[in-house]
C-alpha cells in the first residue's frame, strides 16, 4: 500500500546532490567562461551606454526632433508624427525623461539584435522542416518559461546589468519574430517560385529577390511582435539592473506609489503605442504593390 | 516554302528535333524507383496506386519536338501534361528516361549548367501566370535579364521592346495585382520572351482567360511566331486551341501518348474512340485543309485553290463560282490535285459515333 500513498519519489538525499551537482557545475562553468562571455558582449554593452548617454545628454528638443523625423520615415503620417510629439512632451512634463530615454535605448538594441539573429534563424527554419521541428519546441520553451527563471543562469553567469538584461529582454522578445519570418518564408506562393526557378534564379535571388520580399508582411508583424514584447520585460529587466521606466514601476510595487506606478506604466504603454503604429505604418508602405489587388 | 519543305522532311523522315524526350517514366511517391519494377512489369496506373499506393505520372513519353514549330501536347487534367512541360527544364526530375535538347541531355547537367540551360535557353509561361507581385511590370518583364545580372539600363530597353510588342506600353510601372488576367498574362508573355531564348514553355498558358481574350493571345502568339521561330511547346486541354496553334498535336491520357501527328491527321483519323469523342464537335472545315483530302492528279478542272486552305474557304470558293470540283495546287502554282464538292462536304460531316457506351470509360 505504501507504494500507491507516496509518490516512489528520487530520495531527499539523491535529490539534493543532484541539485547541487547541477549548481556547482554550472557555476564552475560560469567561473571559467563567465568573463570570456562577459567580453563577448562588451561591445553590445558600448553601444547600449553610447546610445543611452547620446539619447539622455542630447537637449531635449533635440531628441523629439529626431524622434518625429523617424515617425515622419516610418509612417508618412502628419497625425502620427504630431501624436508622437505630444506623448513625449507630455512624459518629459511629468519628470520621466530620462527614464523613457533609458528605456527607448535598450528597446532600440534589443529589437536589432532580435532582428540580427531572429530573421536569420526564422530563414533557416524555412529551408528544412528538420530545422523547423528542432527550433520550435525551444521557441515555446523561450515564450513559456518563468522569465525568472532563465533570470537565475543569467544573472550567474554576467552578473547584475545592462547585458543580462539586455539577454532577458530578447529571450522573451524573439520568438515570435522567428516564427512570423519562417511563417512568411514557407507561405511564399509556390508558383511564383517556380516561376524564379525557370527563369535560372539561384538560391540567394529566390530568397532576396523573391521570398523574403513576399514574407516582409508576415517578418514586419513579428518585429512589430517583439517590440512590444520587450516593453513587456521593461519591469522584468529592472530587477536584474536594467535603468528605465521599468525601476519606477518596481519602486512603486514595493512601497505602494499608486501615482509613480501609474505614471511610469503608462509611459510604457504610449512608447509601445508609437513603436507599434509607425512600424505597422512602415510595413504597409512597403506593400505598396498590394493596392488595386480588388482589381480582377 | 517552309510549309512544303516539312512535307518533304516528314516523307523523308528526317526532321530537325530540337528537344527529344526518350522513354521518360515518372512515378510519383515514396520509393519511386522500386515502383517502377512494377511498371516495367506491366502494373497498371490504378493497381500501381491501389497496391503500392504510388502515382503514376508518365509512362513511356516518346517525343520529338522539332525546331521552329509549336508543339501542342494536349490532355484532360490528370493525364500528365504539365508534369511532362516541366521536364522539358528539369523542374520536375523524371524517374526514368531521357530529354536530349540539341543533342545535350539535361538530366546530366549539373545544377550550374541547369541554370544556364533555364537563363538563357528555355523560358516559360504559366498558367496563372505566376508574376512577381511585388515587382512591376518592367521589373516582371524584365526578370530573367535581372538573374542575368545584365546592366539594368540594357534590361530596361530590351524589356521595354517587349512590353510594347505584346502592347503593354504605359503599363511599365503597373504592379501585377492592377492588371486584369489578359493583361497580366502579356507581362508573363513578355517576361518569357525578353530572354531570348531560343525554347519557349507554355503550360496552359491561356487556359485561366475568357475565351474571347484567349483567342486574342492566341493570335498575339501566332503573330510572334510567324516572326520568331521559337520552339514551342504548348499544353492545352483546350481542342479548339490545339488545333488552331498546333503545327503538331501530342494527345496524353493517364500519363501515356496516345496518338501525335498534324491537326489534320487528329480529326481525320482519331486513333481511338476517346479522340474521337473528343473531335466530334470540332469545326471540321476550318481545321482540315483541302490537301488532306485531294485525290493526287496531274492536271484538273475548275478554280485552282491552294493546297493548305481551310476547306470552308474552299467550299465557299466553289459554291460562289457554281462548280463542284476544284484543282489543288502547291505554293508554287502547280496542279497536285483534285477536291470535288461532294467528298468536301462528306468530309466535314460530323462523324457519328457506333455506341453510346464508350469503350475508353
Amino acid at each position: 500500500m505504501d507504494f500507491f500513498e507516496a509518490f516512489p519519489a528520487m530520495d531527499r538525499q539523491g535529490l539534493r546532490d543532484l541539485k547541487k551537482g547541477i549548481d556547482s557545475s554550472f557555476r564552475e562553468f560560469s567561473r571559467s567562461y563567465g568573463e570570456g562571455i562577459e567580453d563577448f558582449f562588451e561591445p553590445l554593452l558600448h553601444f547600449l551606454v553610447w546610445l543611452e548617454k547620446l539619447l539622455i545628454n542630447a537637449p531635449w528638443p533635440i531628441v523629439i526632433i529626431g524622434i518625429a523625423g523617424l515617425a515622419w520615415i516610418g509612417s508618412r503620417s502628419w497625425k502620427l508624427v504630431a501624436g508622437t510629439v505630444i506623448a513625449f512632451l507630455v512624459i518629459g512634463y511629468f519628470g520621466m525623461w530620462k527614464d523613457t530615454m533609458a528605456t527607448l535605448a535598450i528597446i532600440s538594441v534589443a529589437t536589432l539584435l532580435c532582428i540580427s539573429f531572429g530573421i536569420p534563424f526564422g530563414i533557416w527554419m524555412a529551408r528544412s522542416d528538420r530545422v523547423q521541428a528542432a527550433i520550435t519546441p525551444i521557441l515555446d520553451v523561450m515564450q513559456t518559461i518563468p522569465s525568472f527563471v532563465y533570470l537565475i543562469p543569467v544573472v550567474m553567469l554576467l552578473g547584475i546589468g545592462k547585458v543580462p538584461g539586455l539577454i532577458a529582454v530578447c529571450i522573451y522578445a524573439i520568438p515570435p519574430l522567428v516564427r512570423l519570418t519562417n511563417l512568411g518564408i514557407r507561405l511564399v506562393d509556390k508558383e511564383v517560385l517556380e516561376a524564379a526557378d525557370a527563369f535560372g534564379a539561384d538560391y540567394r535571388q529566390k530568397l532576396f529577390g523573391v521570398q523574403i520580399p513576399l514574407a516582409l508582411p508576415n517578418i514586419f508583424a513579428g518585429v512589430n511582435q517583439t517590440i512590444m514584447m520587450s516593453l513587456a520585460m521593461v519591469v522584468i529587466a529592472s530587477m536584474i539592473g536594467v535603468k528605465g521606466l521599468g525601476l519606477p514601476v518596481l519602486r512603486a510595487v514595493s512601497n505602494q506609489y499608486l501615482a509613480l506606478g501609474l505614471l511610469n506604466g503608462l509611459a510604457i504603454v504610449i512608447l509601445a503605442i508609437i513603436f507599434d503604429r509607425v512600424s505597422q505604418a512602415y510595413g504597409r508602405r512597403l506593400q505598396a504593390h498590394r493596392e488595386g489587388s480588388g482589381h480582377d | 516554302m517552309v510549309d512544303a519543305y516539312k512535307l518533304i522532311e516528314k516523307v523523308v523522315g528526317m526532321t530537325d528535333t530540337k528537344i527529344k524526350i526518350k522513354n521518360l517514366y515518372k512515378v510519383f511517391g515514396a520509393d519511386p524507383k522500386s515502383a517502377m519494377e512494377q511498371v516495367r512489369n506491366g502494373v497498371s496506373k490504378q493497381d500501381l496506386l491501389e497496391k503500392h499506393s504510388h502515382v503514376l505520372g508518365l509512362r513511356d513519353i516518346n517525343i520529338d519536338i522539332p525546331e521552329k514549330g509549336i508543339s501542342v501536347i494536349m490532355g484532360l487534367s490528370g493525364s500528365g501534361k504539365s508534369t511532362l512541360i516541366r521536364h522539358i527544364n528539369r523542374l520536375i526530375e523524371p524517374t526514368e528516361g531521357q530529354v536530349v535538347i540539341d543533342d545535350i541531355d539535361i538530366l546530366g547537367m549539373s545544377i550550374e549548367e541547369l541554370r544556364a540551360f533555364r537563363r538563357n535557353k528555355a523560358s516559360m509561361v504559366f498558367q496563372k501566370f505566376a508574376l512577381f507581385p511585388h515587382r512591376t511590370v518592367m521589373q516582371n518583364t524584365a526578370y530573367g535579364l535581372t538573374i542575368q545580372k545584365i546592366a539594368e539600363k540594357e534590361a530596361i530597353e530590351r524589356s521595354q521592346h517587349w512590353i510594347e510588342r505584346v502592347g503593354l506600353s504605359g503599363f511599365e510601372n503597373h504592379y501585377p495585382a492592377q492588371l486584369s488576367g489578359g493583361m497580366q498574362q502579356r507581362v508573363g508573355l513578355a517576361r518569357a520572351l525578353t530572354t531570348d531564348a531560343e525554347i519557349l514553355l507554355m503550360d496552359e498558358a491561356f487556359s485561366a482567360l475568357d475565351p474571347l481574350i484567349r483567342t486574342d493571345m492566341q493570335g498575339i502568339l501566332l503573330d510572334l511566331q510567324a516572326e520568331l521561330n521559337k520552339t514551342i511547346v504548348f499544353i492545352t486541354h483546350d481542342l479548339d486551341e490545339a488545333l488552331r496553334i498546333g503545327d503538331g498535336i501530342t494527345i496524353l491520357r493517364d500519363g501515356e501518348i496516345i496518338q501525335q501527328g498534324s491537326p489534320q491527321d487528329i480529326v481525320m483519323k482519331p486513333a481511338d474512340d476517346y479522340i474521337a469523342d473528343f473531335i466530334k464537335d470540332v469545326n471540321r472545315s476550318r481545321v482540315l485543309q483541302v490537301r488532306s483530302i485531294m485525290v493526287p492528279a496531274e492536271s484538273g478542272i475548275g478554280p485552282h485553290l491552294d493546297q493548305n486552305m481551310p476547306l470552308e474557304d474552299a467550299l465557299s470558293r466553289l459554291s460562289s463560282e457554281g462548280v463542284s470540283e476544284g484543282s489543288v495546287v502547291d505554293q508554287a502554282g502547280k496542279v497536285i490535285g483534285q477536291i470535288a464538292l461532294a467528298a468536301a462536304v462528306e468530309a466535314i460531316r460530323r462523324p457519328e459515333r457506333s455506341s453510346q457506351d464508350l469503350q475508353y470509360r
